[in-house]
């Protein structure tokens, strides 16, 4: 599930010692002295995760600096087969005595855990790749990019919002790079260097006479990027009721509209409950598909391992053995891709070694795949992982999370004018707010930033207190139109939660803007005292 | 050496201030070990053993900090760290907000630490985890549960002699039974300082005998109802409410502030049964007697009565607004009555039984309106009955609005968030018209 607040774990670091690299031969050695170590206690199979994660928040406030802290997290966590079952143990003593006592700690934890006479581990056949290299195809590293430049362009952002009229504003610029090595006893020794960035604002107004606010969010999207995504391109931009982004984001543009669009939000009319048609644009779309899509296609989630937190999934393995489960109309396309740049899940291999893919989960509306691991690979039929393994950080355990899962355009050349002119009644929601969703993903109900109501083809005002509630299938199904290749764009989480302990993953969702027909709307005003 | 005792970690803390050259200076220094063990299917799926200890340092030349840190510490290292510190502080740009540190304060010892919790090993967890899948096993359910224990201390000191030290542990249980077909579900949750007070036997059996009482649930029709919330939900769906902060009140953006300006200090903002306040102190939760300026924390009522008595104020929106800083509360605690669960329900003419909510999310911070949904086990009560389990609901509902419709409350017992994690004393408690929105399907 999409968490509602930043993963903050790490220690506070300067920028200089971010950027020192940790020479992958000393890795190499490090990490064949756990691997060697585990198999004289008794591994059947380990591997060795050396990771070092870095973050950069630059967090602001109308016109001061609220924080700037450069945090690392550097160590090594070490997963082994041992009697049939998995044992993990992780130290921030990256030395080759400190691996080696994490490795035996991990042989005892399976070697307990055995004893619970657990079903043997069936890993998927994966081949070693050797001595192998991946790192995000950035142009301009965020961590190099002075401190000064981030905080000029976040104030500037701010004073756009307080001249034009905000009570508050709040801007941040949060960076990631993960510098990741993996070994394992299959031979693979796999060096990563992973960049994310996520820009972000909220303007605030405020009608104290009536004692009402309401907040307009940034239109920006967390990215596997570098600082580039902060240089606009026009041809990074689709003109709409305001101005939406692709590739490039124009803070400073949308900080101007969002200003404008908050004051809006306070005097607008509250909205009818019923039934509307949605026209749903991607950056309030990919929160939707995440929730009803993604989860409930995680095979963890399908088999049981998430039933005591995250929940299980109404699509079960009988429905996808029928080979004719309609999860979604014909218009619904829908992939898993690990491999999309520019995308947060985008990475050259998972957590366990294995080389990322791209597949299909919904053809043609019908379920025809999972997102699966190596442990879990043969369980549907599949003769090796879809390479979906990751773990927050070293200190914890890769599991099965969520690859990148995008609905793709539609093939008949649309625009998001030509959906809006053909619908009577219906709203268009832009930007993702409230989400909830139940434990097995049938009923949802989601918010967004901004809502308009259309009427006979055209936007004739602003809406508020808008939220919709639908059952998933009925309302993927109830999708009747997919905007073509030039609306496609990325939306994103960059933390969602699952697994205990709770781990934070990033992940992107791809769309065009997307009609649904015939949705359930209800009213969110309440009053209190 | 993860955990240090406060006489090694002050050694080492004044080691590092005597590098420093900064106007001022604050040095942090934590460390954790622990492990946990999770399962399905009636069986180990991960488990893990975790370590880990760093070390920051702050300092300060005017309104500008720098900060740094490391997880070595001979004598160079630790020069090094305090150096890189007073590099970043003289490039950092001044924040307004910043406020002086500290000087030395008297902090009560706290009673955060246990030794139970603190010596468990991957046996002894083992052991613990395999009692409750005798008990699902043995009721013909699949359990699927966690378990996690953690020990730590966090200690600080300061270039103007605050030195302040605190040494915690922490157990969390929790487990969810379902039959092979997935129509039945029912969940239990507990959290302790000390681990000699968890049977995870025990409550594995209240999570398969919500389970069993779950088959067959009928469907009502959403609209308002009197609610009977067991206090793993009330917990939940009140977390939200928990930071009572003068800050956004004040600003005008939180439920806490007035029409026409102001906050809502000293108003009566719930029913006159309710009464919440933090005592780092209480035996049953136990928190840290420090915050992490360095302020001592001590009993503070919130709500008393229903009258909001008083909200945080950081330190330096309390200079701004002259009054005494107060620190966030440092754990939670509701006053509950006299009742057991079976009394409210034996109270309740018509109503639900709610044994758990889940994704709770904000919809409007204004109202403090909250959406989310009851799960594992949800029945329907008729003169003070239970007469059947019900599919589960979507809510829309306020907690603020929630407590203005109190009727009864049971007795406070230690309960823990189910998304935080984070533990509480909180009493079940029976609410009239709470909104349920819609059905769902999930079991």
């Amino acid at each position: 599930m999409a968490m509602p607040s930043l993963n903050s774990y790490g220690n506070t670091i300067d920028v200089q010692r971010a950027l020192e690299g940790i020479d992958v031969r000393l890795k190499k050695q490090l990490a064949d002295a756990g691997l060697n170590t585990a198999k004289s206690a008794g591994a059947s199979y380990a591997d060795v995760r050396i990771g070092r994660y870095l973050n950069q928040f630059v967090i602001t406030r109308e016109n001061r600096v609220i924080n700037v802290a450069n945090t690392e997290s550097f160590g090594v966590g070490i997963r082994v087969i041992a009697n049939g079952c998995w044992g993990f143990a992780a130290t921030n003593e990256v030395t080759k005595e400190g691996i080696a006592k994490a490795a035996q700690r991990a042989v005892a934890v399976a070697k307990a855990n055995a004893k619970l006479g657990s079903a043997p581990v069936q890993l998927a056949p994966q081949k070693g790749y050797g001595e192998v290299s991946w790192k995000t195809p950035i142009e301009k590293n965020a961590f190099e990019v002075p401190i000064k430049d981030k905080v000029d362009l976040l104030l500037g952002t701010n004073a756009v919002a307080m001249n034009g009229g905000a009570n508050f504003v709040n801007s941040m610029i949060f960076a990631v790079n993960e510098q990741k090595y993996f070994a394992s006893t299959d031979g693979s020794y796999i060096d990563q260097d992973v960049h994310r960035l996520y820009p972000t604002f909220t303007v605030t107004k405020i009608d104290a006479a009536s004692n009402s606010f309401e907040t307009r969010r940034s239109l920006s999207s967390p990215v596997g990027m570098g600082y580039e995504y902060l240089t606009p391109l026009a041809d990074q931009k689709i003109s709409s009721i305001t101005p939406l982004y692709k590739q490039r984001y124009d803070m400073l543009e949308d900080v101007k509209f969002a200003t404008t669009q908050a004051a809006e939000k306070v005097k607008s009319k509250s909205v009818e409950p019923g039934k509307y048609d949605l026209v749903l644009d991607p950056s309030h779309l990919w929160l939707t598909i995440h929730e009803s899509v993604g989860h409930p296609t995680e095979l963890d989630r399908v088999l049981g391992y998430e039933a005591n937190f995250a929940g299980t999934s109404f699509l079960t393995l009988d429905k996808w053995k029928s080979g004719n489960f309609a999860f979604g109309s014909k218009n619904v396309n829908i992939v898993g891709d690990k491999t999309q740049l520019g995308s947060l899940g985008a990475v050259g291999y998972d957590d366990e070694g294995v080389a990322c893919k791209k597949w299909d989960i919904i053809k043609d509306g019908i379920l025809v795949n999972y997102q699966a691991i190596r442990d879990q690979a043969h369980i549907i039929g599949l003769k090796e992982s879809q390479g979906c393994c990751y773990a927050q950080s070293w200190q914890d355990v890769q599991f099965q999370r969520m690859p990148n899962v995008s609905l793709q355009p539609g093939k008949t050349p649309m625009a998001v004018n030509d959906m809006i002119k053909n619908v009577e009644k219906g709203i268009y929601i832009i930007g993702d707010g409230s989400f909830s969703i139940d434990q097995q993903r049938y009923n949802f109900q989601f918010g967004g930033q901004l809502y308009y109501e259309i009427k006979n083809g055209k936007i004739v005002g602003m809406l508020n207190d808008v939220a919709y509630q639908a059952n998933t299938r009925e309302f993927w199904n109830s999708c009747v139109a997919v905007c073509d290749e030039r609306d496609y764009r990325l939306g994103g989480s960059f933390n969602d939660g699952k697994g205990q302990p709770s781990q934070s993953s990033a992940v992107s969702h791809g769309s065009s803007t997307a009609r649904f027909n015939g949705v359930n709307v209800i009213n969110t005003k309440r009053k209190i005292g | 050496m993860p955990i240090y005792t406060k006489e090694q970690a002050q050694a080492l803390l004044k080691k590092v201030l005597s590098y420093s050259k900064a106007e001022e200076c604050e040095v942090n220094l934590g460390g954790s070990e622990g492990g946990n063990v999770r399962y399905a299917l009636n069986a180990v799926s991960t488990a893990g053993d975790i370590s880990n200890v760093g070390l920051s340092v702050t300092s300060v030349y005017g309104k500008k900090a720098g900060s740094a840190s490391i997880d070595q510490f001979d004598d160079a290292s630790l020069e090094r760290v305090v150096r890189r510190a007073e590099e970043l502080a003289q490039l950092a740009p001044e924040n307004p907000e910043y406020m002086p540190m500290l000087g030395p304060r008297e902090f009560k010892e706290s009673i955060t630490f246990n030794a139970n919790t603190a010596t468990m090993t991957p046996e002894s967890r083992a052991e613990m985890v395999g009692k409750s899948l005798q008990v699902s096993k043995d009721s013909k359910l699949n359990a699927a549960g966690f378990l996690e224990n953690s020990s730590g201390f966090n200690a600080m000191m300061n270039s103007k002699g605050l030195f302040a030290y605190n040494k915690s542990s922490d157990v969390t249980f929790s487990v969810t039974t379902r039959n092979e077909a997935g129509t039945i579900s029912g969940y239990a949750a507990r959290g302790f300082t000390d681990v000699s007070k968890l049977d995870t036997a025990a409550a594995t059996r209240v999570a398969c005998m919500k389970a069993n009482a779950s088959a067959n649930a009928k469907a009502l029709e959403p609209g308002k109802y009197t609610v009977i919330l067991e206090p793993v939900a009330a917990t939940y769906m009140m977390e939200n409410m928990f930071r009572f902060d003068a800050r956004s009140a004040e600003e005008g953006r939180s439920f806490l502030s007035k029409k026409g300006g102001g906050i809502r200090l000293g108003e009566q903002l719930v029913d006159p049964k309710v009464t919440i306040y933090s005592d780092p102190f209480n035996p049953d939760l136990p928190a840290s007697t420090w915050n992490g300026d360095g302020l001592p924390r001590e009993k503070t009522l919130w709500i008393d009565k229903g009258v909001v008595k008083n909200l945080s104020y950081s330190r330096y929106w309390a200079q701004k607004k002259g009054v005494e800083p107060i620190p966030g509360p440092s754990n939670i605690i509701m006053q509950g009555g006299d009742a057991t669960l079976e009394d409210l329900i034996k109270s309740t003419e018509r109503g639900i039984l709610v044994s758990r909510l889940w994704y709770i999310r904000m919809v409007d911070p204004q109202s403090l309106l909250l959406t989310g949904l009851t799960r594992d086990g949800t029945f329907y009560i008729e003169n003070g009955k239970i007469i059947h389990p019900v599919k589960n609901f979507r809510f829309n509902e306020s907690p603020v609005i929630m407590l203005n419709n109190l009727e009864a409350l049971g007795k406070t017992e230690r309960s823990i968030s189910v998304e935080s994690y984070r533990s509480y004393l909180i009493p079940p408690m029976k609410i009239r018209d709470f909104t349920f929105s819609s059905l769902s399907d999930a079991v």
